[in-house]
């Protein structure tokens, strides 16, 4: 156990004072943080013309709920549904907003029909009002037991369809949970890659350097792989959550931007340039915040650091296998390929996934061990049933500990094995053996 | 009792037989040679003494108990193949790999401390590894091995990459090694190495022992009575045939010199009795076989059998 905890610090020191770790640790905040204000500011400068929205309000509850926005405005219609959709989009080139009456007691409903992509700030603001709105009933009939206040938590379903010329309605992905679904799939996907290829290019390098089997004569070869496993493994979070530490002081200091605090004397100046667009920009900050709140943070989190161990550990061991099995950077490919696949696989199905997060699909692709790590990651915030999650968890844990157990007979088999290629074959006679 | 014992292990990858029981016996404070051509299994067996591998049947007894994981930690181990983390610096790797063999960093970087400067080589204490060449990295490498004083030591063709004068230096520290308690299997192709260190030896061919001994007890084994006799010739040399037979005869400077092979039981002073009265004996010797002659010679007759 020692002597594990020797190869880690080795493999974690090595890596972590390396130049292009500490460059991709910087750099990388930077880019999110600019991934995260960027299309704020686009957003606001699309977003300048005034937007007006038709409310054909059934259920009578919001009238007059939806008070006048810096670029969007609210008035009501009461004909039916297909006269004024006609009316408002066409016509009057608005949007419509329709809440139907609902078939139990509470509004929670509604369709957002728009010829162009409504943008992120209309969606944000109406589901707030309509939310806060039927809150506020629930409380008053409720009184102010803290249990019915819990239990009067709604959440609204807003579902926005875009309408073209045709009249045609397609469903649109202006929601933060897709984006977020989309973003954590993809962060799993290269982290995985990232740093199992690390592992692969690590056991190489102590392969062809000839030094691993000075190292096993001290240390058993499962310590040795399993040491470097976890040693990158901790290089990966600790730079997982230098992004995040990073990333959130980069987005408070745009955020004291936008705010304008009389405080900052630095920031002045560049307050007075953004002085218009600035306060704006305030806005549709807070309002990305409240979508954000909507989801459930601590189970995105702690699932994006599970299932980021979880799947690393799964296919760094395959690739610590294929590192251990291979002479040559060439021959890698052969193996690499099929151990990608399922990696690739699901980032390929991420459309069908975002579309139908509670499919049959995507439940059984996210229990797999090899596609739940980002099948999962983009299940989560569409919200996923505890079972579920508990089961995937489950089965990726009993996954990751058969993979390690092959590859730790491929690995001690492979490392010592000079100057032969090998096959398939051959290796199946390693996991037998 | 033997310092390390192998009994019978053989060891098969497939259908290739890697070992066939092969017993070996090293004494302790002994230099043994494990010898025998490319691929005869000589590294099998010497992974399995160090449970990289395992054996499919046999025994190994250290001091006479059967060897444990834990043993491990009293070998040193220089293997054939062999390297460095090339981005490592030196000390922190010369640390590192005495760390996994249990020593505290203190203890070793005060006995690195003493091999550095023994073999003088301070100022690369901080340098990268790729900056040595191949023989400063073997350096380093026997240090390695070396440095936790282990009780058996395996050296896997030590002298490879090196120039004569470190071969020499390597010798000497093997040599005092031995002398300081420690017993050491070395396995080599370099006969003459063999026959300067070793005490006993034991050559392997295919997968099998097929000689094993003390050293001199060995050349003995092998000689074929010839003699070498150097003398200023006086008339031609005229020796009963069916008795003695003069494998080779050359002048060099006005001595002559032949090897003569004894035949018949005659005993080598029945030979001088024949030279003297004729010519003036200079040196009489007996010729024993090299390692090198017997090495050839064993291996070519088993392969010539099969």
């Amino acid at each position: 156990m020692n002597k594990i905890i020797l190869i880690l610090q080795r493999e974690y020191l090595t890596r972590v004072k390396k130049k292009s770790f500490i460059i991709m640790t910087i750099l990388g905040p930077i880019l999110m943080a600019a991934m995260i204000i960027l299309p704020t500011y686009i957003a606001d400068w699309s977003e300048s013309t005034e937007k007006r929205v038709a409310v054909l309000d059934e259920t009578g509850w919001f009238l007059e709920k939806f008070k006048e926005q810096d670029n969007i405005s609210f008035y009501h219609v009461y004909e039916g549904l297909e006269l004024e959709k006609d009316g408002a989009l066409y016509e009057r080139g608005d949007m419509l907003l329709y809440i139907p009456l609902p078939e139990l007691n509470v509004p929670v409903n509604a369709q957002l029909f728009s010829t162009k992509q409504p943008g992120l700030s209309v969606t944000a603001y109406i589901k707030s009002v309509m939310r806060q709105e039927v809150e506020n009933r629930k409380l008053l009939a409720s009184g102010i037991d803290p249990e019915l206040i819990k239990a009067a938590k709604a959440k609204i379903n807003l579902a926005t369809i875009r309408v073209d010329e045709e009249g045609i309605e397609t469903k649109s992905n202006t929601e933060v949970e897709v984006g977020l679904a989309i973003f954590a799939g993809i962060m799993i996907y290269f982290f995985i890659f990232m740093f199992g290829v690390q592992v692969l290019k690590g056991v190489m390098e102590e392969k062809s350097s000839r030094i691993v089997e000075v190292i096993i004569s001290s240390v058993k070869p499962f310590q040795l792989m399993m040491g470097k496993i976890i040693g990158i493994a901790l290089v990966g979070l600790t730079q997982f959550l230098l992004w995040i530490v990073l990333t959130g002081i980069f987005l408070l200091i745009f955020q004291f931007g936008f705010m304008g605090d009389g405080g900052l004397d630095l920031l002045n100046q560049q307050n007075q340039l953004m002085q218009q667009s600035g306060e704006a920009g305030m806005d549709k900050f807070m309002l990305i915040t409240e979508v954000l709140d909507g989801t459930n943070f601590t189970v995105m989190i702690f699932g994006f650091l599970f299932y980021f161990l979880g799947g690393y550990l799964l296919y760094a061991s395959l690739f610590a296998a294929i590192g251990g099995a291979v002479d040559q950077d060439a021959d890698t490919q052969q193996f690499m390929m099929p151990v990608s696949i399922p990696l690739i696989f699901s980032i390929a199905m991420s459309g069908v996934i975002i579309n139908q997060p509670d499919g049959a699909l995507s439940v059984w692709l996210s229990m797999i061990p090899f596609t739940s790590p980002i099948i999962m990651m983009m299940r989560i915030p569409f919200g996923v049933p505890l079972w579920q999650l508990w089961t995937s968890m489950a089965l990726l844990i009993l996954g990751f500990i058969g993979s390690t157990w092959i590859a730790g007979k491929i690995y001690r088999t492979g490392i010592l094995m000079y100057g032969k290629k090998v096959g398939y074959l051959e290796i199946w006679k390693w996991i037998r053996g | 009792m033997p310092a390390l014992q192998t009994i019978n292990v053989s060891k098969s990858y497939g259908k290739f037989k890697a070992l066939d029981k092969v017993s070996i016996e090293v004494g302790k404070q002994s230099i043994f040679g494990l010898l025998g051509p490319n691929g005869a299994g000589k590294t099998t067996l010497i992974r399995i003494i160090n449970m990289i591998s395992v054996m499919d049947e046999g025994q190994i007894l250290l001091n006479g108990k059967a060897i444990k994981q834990s043993d491990i930690r009293n070998i040193g181990y220089l293997p054939e193949e062999r390297g460095l983390y090339k981005k490592m610096k030196v000390g922190e790797q010369a640390i590192y790999l005495a760390q996994l063999k249990g020593l505290s960093k203190q203890d070793a970087i005060k006995r690195l401390k003493y091999w550095f400067e023994k073999f003088e080589i301070d100022s690369w204490w901080n340098k990268k590894v790729e900056e040595l060449s191949k023989g400063m990295q073997q350096k380093i490498q026997f240090i390695a091995t070396v440095l936790h004083q282990p009780k058996l030591l395996i050296f896997d063709e030590p002298f490879s990459g090196f120039d004569p004068i470190n071969v020499n230096l390597l010798k000497d520290e093997i040599l005092q090694l031995r002398d300081d308690g420690a017993t050491i299997i070395f396995s080599t192709h370099n006969m003459a190495s063999v026959e300067e260190l070793c005490d006993h030896i034991a050559l392997i061919d295919n997968s099998k022992t097929i000689l094993s001994g003390e050293i001199n007890e060995i050349k003995n084994r092998f000689k074929a009575n010839i003699f070498e006799v150097v003398y200023h010739k006086q008339s031609e040399l005229s020796l009963p045939a069916g008795h003695f037979e003069i494998v080779d005869t050359k002048e060099e400077r006005g001595t002559q010199i032949s090897q003569i092979r004894i035949l018949n039981g005659n005993k080598p002073n029945d030979l001088l009795k024949q030279i003297l009265p004729t010519s003036e004996v200079v040196s009489f010797k007996e010729m024993l076989p090299s390692m090198n002659d017997i090495f050839i010679q064993q291996v070519n007759s088993k392969e010539g059998r099969s």
